[in-house]
Formats: C-alpha cells, sequence, structure tokens
C-alpha cells in the first residue's frame, strides 16, 4: 500500500538528525521492495492512481460530495422515533396504589384512634365535602395564584441580579456570602417582620415568597453560571459578542440547566414559604389559602381538613413538577443530548 | 491584507518566554502550516494575531478587522442547531435577519451539510461538527483565518477527507489561512508553507515551500515529510536531558 509505505518509512528513513542525511524514499522502496508498486519504482509518481494521506485523496467536488456524505450516515445515528413508555405512567401510579393500601392497612389494624389517624377513604370524603362547599377550589386557587405570581415576580427580580453578580467579580464578592446566607435562613422567619411592617395583607405573604424564592433562583443561576465550559466564552469573543450580547447570547442560554434546577427550588422555596406565612398569617385581607385550611383544621381539632390540606398542598408539588418543570427540563436536556443513559 | 510578525515575544509574568523573536510574513492568500511539538507557543501566538493577548516585546501587523478562529473542538453551541450556530455568528457580525437565515444555508452547502442544519450538534459525527464550525468561521467573514489543530481529535478517514474540504474551500473562499498542526504529514498536506517553530521558547528556526507537485506525487510529499520530522525530532532531542 502507497500510503502506508509513505508514512511508516519516510520519517524512518532520515536515522541522522541531520537533514542532509535523508533517503530518498524513492530509492528506499526500489531496493528494499522488488514487489514496489511501478510508480515506486520508476519514481514518477501518476497523480491519479496515488491515494496517500500525504495528497489529495478525492478526484472532485462531487466525489468529495458523496465520499462525506457516506461517512456522515455511517457516523450518525439514525432517527429514533419517541413513544409513550407506559412505564412512566404505570409505576408512579402503582406506587402510589401500594402507598394507599399500606396506609388503609395500618388504619384497619385500629392501632390508633380514628379521629387520630383517619383512612385514605375519610379523607376523600373530607374532600369531597369541601368541594361541595366551594372551599377546597377556592383555597387551591388562591395559593396556586399567590404562588405562581410571587414566583414570577421572584424569577424577573432574581434573573438581573443573578446574571450580574455571576458577571462582575466585586458585586459576587461582595454580595455573594449574603445571598448564600439568606437561602439557608428559612424564609419563614420572616413571617413576624412581615405581619409588623404590613399587617395582615397580601403584602406579607408576597414578600415571605419572595426572600424564600429570591435568592435560591439567584444561587441557581450563579452556579449555572460557574460551570459554563470556559471555551464558550471564547467563542464569544471570538465572534464578536459585546458584554450585553455574551451575557443574553451565550451565557445565559449556556446556564440554563443550572438557571433551570434554580427556578425549580425557587419554586419549591416559593410554596413552601407561601404555606408557612398561610398557616401564621390568617385573617385580615389575606385570603383563605391551603395554608388557612390546614390551619382551620388544626383549630377545629379536625385530622380528615389536616390531611387533606396536606394531600392537596402535596398534591400541587407535584402536579407542577409534572405539567411545568419536568416536561421543560427534559426537552432542555434532550436538545442538548445530556439525557443518554440517564434514568429520567 | 498580509500579516506581518517582527521580532514577537511573549512571556506569562517573570515564567521563562513563551515566544522569543517570531519574525514571519504572510501573504494574504496563502495558506500557511504552523509546525511545532508542544511547549512551542503555538495557540499563544494564534491568539495573539487574533488579538485575544498582547505581546511583550516586537510588533505585528495584521488586519484591523481581526481573524476568524477555529478551535480543536468544534466548539458549538450545544443549544443551538447547526444553522442557528452559524446564525449566530453572523447575528454577532450584525447581519440583518432575512439575510442570515439564506447566508447560513449557503454556508452549510460549501460545507456540504445542506440537509443537516436542523441537527443540534450532538446529533452530528466529530467531522461534521468541525465542518459547521468551519462553515461558521467563514461566516465570521474575516480575511484571515486562525485554525487551532482544527483536525487533531477526528479519526483518519474523516481527516483525511477534510483536508480535501479545507483545500477546496480556501480555494473558493481565498481566505488567509494559518494552521497550526502537530502533525507533519498535516502540514505538508495542506500548507503553501510550512513553518517549524522551536519549542520553549517558540521561534520560527525553518521554513519550506510546498508545491502543487507535491500535492500530486506522494513521493515527493513523503521526502518532504521526512526531511521535516528530521528537524523537528532535532528541534525535539535538544530538550533531552
Amino acid at each position: 500500500m502507497p500510503s502506508k509505505f509513505l508514512s511508516g518509512s519516510a520519517p524512518n528513513a532520515a536515522p541522522a538528525p541531520s537533514p542532509d542525511g535523508f533517503r530518498p524514499s524513492d530509492e528506499a522502496s526500489g531496493s528494499d521492495r522488488p514487489d514496489a508498486t511501478p510508480w515506486a519504482a520508476s519514481g514518477a509518481a501518476p497523480a491519479a492512481h496515488v491515494h496517500a494521506a500525504l495528497t489529495r485523496t478525492s478526484t472532485g467536488t462531487e466525489d468529495l460530495r458523496e465520499l462525506e456524505s457516506g461517512l456522515d450516515s455511517l457516523q450518525s445515528d439514525a432517527d429514533r422515533k419517541h413513544r409513550i413508555d407506559w412505564s412512566r405512567i404505570l409505576l408512579p401510579v402503582a406506587a402510589l396504589v401500594v402507598l394507599v393500601l399500606v396506609w388503609q392497612f395500618y388504619v384497619s389494624l385500629g392501632v390508633k384512634r380514628r379521629d387520630l389517624v383517619p383512612g385514605p377513604l375519610d379523607v376523600v370524603g373530607q374532600m369531597g365535602l369541601l368541594w361541595g362547599e366551594g372551599k377546597l377550589q377556592g383555597a387551591m386557587w388562591t395559593s396556586l395564584q399567590r404562588g405562581v405570581v410571587g414566583f414570577l415576580i421572584s424569577v424577573a427580580i432574581a434573573t438581573p441580579v443573578g446574571l450580574l453578580l455571576a458577571q462582575v467579580a466585586p458585586l459576587r464578592r461582595a454580595f455573594g456570602p449574603l445571598i448564600s446566607g439568606l437561602q439557608v435562613l428559612p424564609s419563614v422567619a420572616w413571617v413576624p417582620a412581615a405581619i409588623i411592617w404590613f399587617g395582615l395583607t397580601d403584602a406579607t405573604v408576597y414578600f415571605v415568597v419572595f426572600m424564600g424564592a429570591i435568592p435560591s433562583i439567584i444561587n441557581g443561576l450563579i452556579s449555572g453560571v460557574d460551570q459554563i465550559p470556559p471555551q464558550y466564552r471564547r467563542v464569544g469573543t471570538v465572534l464578536g459578542a459585546s458584554r450585553l450580547q455574551m451575557a443574553l447570547q451565550v451565557i445565559l442560554p449556556a446556564a440554563l440547566p443550572g438557571y433551570l434546577s434554580g427556578l425549580k427550588q425557587g419554586w419549591a422555596f416559593s410554596w413552601r414559604s407561601l404555606m408557612a406565612a398561610e398557616i401564621i398569617a390568617v385573617g385580615g385581607t389575606i385570603g383563605f389559602g391551603l395554608g388557612s385550611l390546614l390551619d382551620q383544621g388544626r383549630d377545629l381539632s379536625d385530622m380528615t381538613i389536616v390531611m387533606a390540606a396536606i394531600l392537596l398542598i402535596l398534591g400541587v408539588g407535584i402536579l407542577i413538577e409534572l405539567l411545568v418543570f419536568g416536561p421543560i427540563e427534559k426537552r432542555l436536556l434532550r436538545r442538548r443530548g445530556l439525557l443518554a443513559g440517564s434514568t429520567r | 491584507m498580509p500579516v506581518v510578525l517582527e521580532h514577537l515575544g511573549k512571556r506569562f509574568g517573570d515564567g521563562a518566554p513563551v515566544l522569543d523573536d517570531v519574525n514571519a510574513n504572510i501573504r494574504q492568500g496563502e495558506f500557511v502550516a504552523l509546525l511545532g511539538a508542544s511547549g512551542c507557543g503555538k495557540s499563544t501566538l494564534l491568539n495573539i494575531i487574533a488579538g485575544l493577548e498582547a505581546p511583550t516585546s516586537g510588533a505585528l501587523e495584521v488586519p484591523s478587522d481581526g481573524a476568524a478562529f477555529m478551535f480543536q473542538d468544534a466548539a458549538l453551541f450545544p443549544w443551538l442547531t447547526a444553522r442557528e450556530n452559524i446564525e449566530l455568528a453572523l447575528k454577532l457580525r450584525g447581519v440583518g435577519k432575512a439575510e442570515r437565515r439564506a447566508k447560513a444555508q449557503e454556508l452549510l452547502e460549501l460545507v456540504h451539510l445542506g440537509s443537516a442544519g436542523d441537527k443540534r450538534p450532538h446529533e452530528l459525527s466529530g467531522g461534521m461538527r468541525q465542518r459547521v464550525s468551519l462553515a461558521r468561521s467563514l461566516a465570521q467573514d474575516r480575511q484571515l483565518l486562525l485554525m487551532d489543530e482544527p483536525f487533531a481529535a477526528l479519526d483518519a478517514i474523516t481527516r483525511d477527507l477534510l483536508h480535501d474540504e479545507l483545500e477546496r474551500i480556501w480555494k473558493e473562499t481565498g481566505r488567509t489561512i494559518v494552521f497550526v498542526t502537530h502533525n507533519v504529514r498535516e502540514a505538508v498536506r495542506l500548507g503553501q508553507r510550512v513553518l517549524l517553530l522551536s519549542s520553549r521558547p517558540g521561534r520560527v528556526v525553518q521554513e519550506w515551500a510546498v508545491t502543487e507537485e507535491h500535492r500530486t506525487d506522494a513521493g515527493l510529499a513523503g521526502q518532504l515529510t521526512g526531511v521535516i520530522t528530521a528537524r523537528l525530532r532535532e528541534e525535539i532531542r535538544r530538550h533531552a536531558k
């Protein structure tokens, strides 16, 4: 093979470091290899027949296009069709059924008084009653609305602040520890302060939600930015991105996976803070939310209301994850090719 | 507009110089292969030519609009499709929205990826990614194209094809290309001129002209490869303890 011979022996033909000691490959092949191809023996290479890595290997643009297209189809995966994966639906439902059965089994053992540990059917019955009164939908709507509005405002505040902190080193050094600290501080600690400042109004609830959500969104965004491969910034610079373009076209999309987990956590903090605020601050112009329902159940010593409220709060959390964050995250990861091999 | 490097030197802090007295003169439209072992400051030199770093001594003359850059890894943005990656380069250059799409398609056709524009980087093979990356660097529309070992991570079959592809595109677009490589064969295959850089500090120690005959005559090309390899090894041996 001409290519093998050339690439293998040409450099070795010069054992001495001096370029003068080089022995032309033509002579070498003429004496060492009786079966050498004609071009090597004669020293004149017919261009059309030589296919060595050292010279042009294709015969023209069309040939090249064909070769490349062949290689492309060999090297890239065939498109895979997406089918509905039933195990994704059946397994969680099965897990839920098992849990409810265990609960029912425990209750039927009669270890505790029925009014202290109601069974699943008692709780469902209570939910039905509350639904009939319109209390359930009302409380859920009030809470959900507040949670979502508070969360969206938090996103709008936290995103520019997070980008700024991630990009400007002195700002980050100055405020970074404070933001991390705020994330650790339970936002429910703000409830007394908020009640004193804003009274029993919606402002109290929103304030507590902000103090819960904003720091965790900022932190998520910052850690997302920290994990960006340095190469992306370099490419941005080479492509001539301005500071603002760099932030919006490169940094933000590159940090999106981290930002999204920040958003998820931010939502979780919003929802938790909201429930805490609703449980503690009841009355005034504060409407009746799920937290208020829970507190009312406690006042009435009605365990079925308490359990119903807890399950509804949990249910909203699961629904938001399943319907909002889950699909967004999955899409994001799939588009970046990060989903292969994951258990999602 | 040519690229002229005069007595260029670079050191980081108080360390030993990375580049020392680098002299080179690259004509417009020329394809120059910059060859050297590790530690010859090839990447630093490219960064200086691209204007990403400043030299500590010497002078250089480069096109005022800067240079396009192609990296060893394709460095495509994974959240964008192949087409959008190219469009982003056009957008950052200030090309209007309507024109962007047509221009991006044109560039995709140029690298023979006209039908893969909607694929995302992870769906492309290494060679395809590198071709998209090439199209993106062409989208920058700079006369000078700097390439930092762009084919080093590819398999041999793909690399041979991309050599042909790059040569074709260079001829079609008339760019000035500075191509950095560790690979002597690659340098001989692609460059009109091969500059050998010494290591620690980097300095142009010798250069060879590669003629059209070398492109078609494997014997001749092999001979030149041998000569350059011998010189490169001599340079590496100097560092033996």
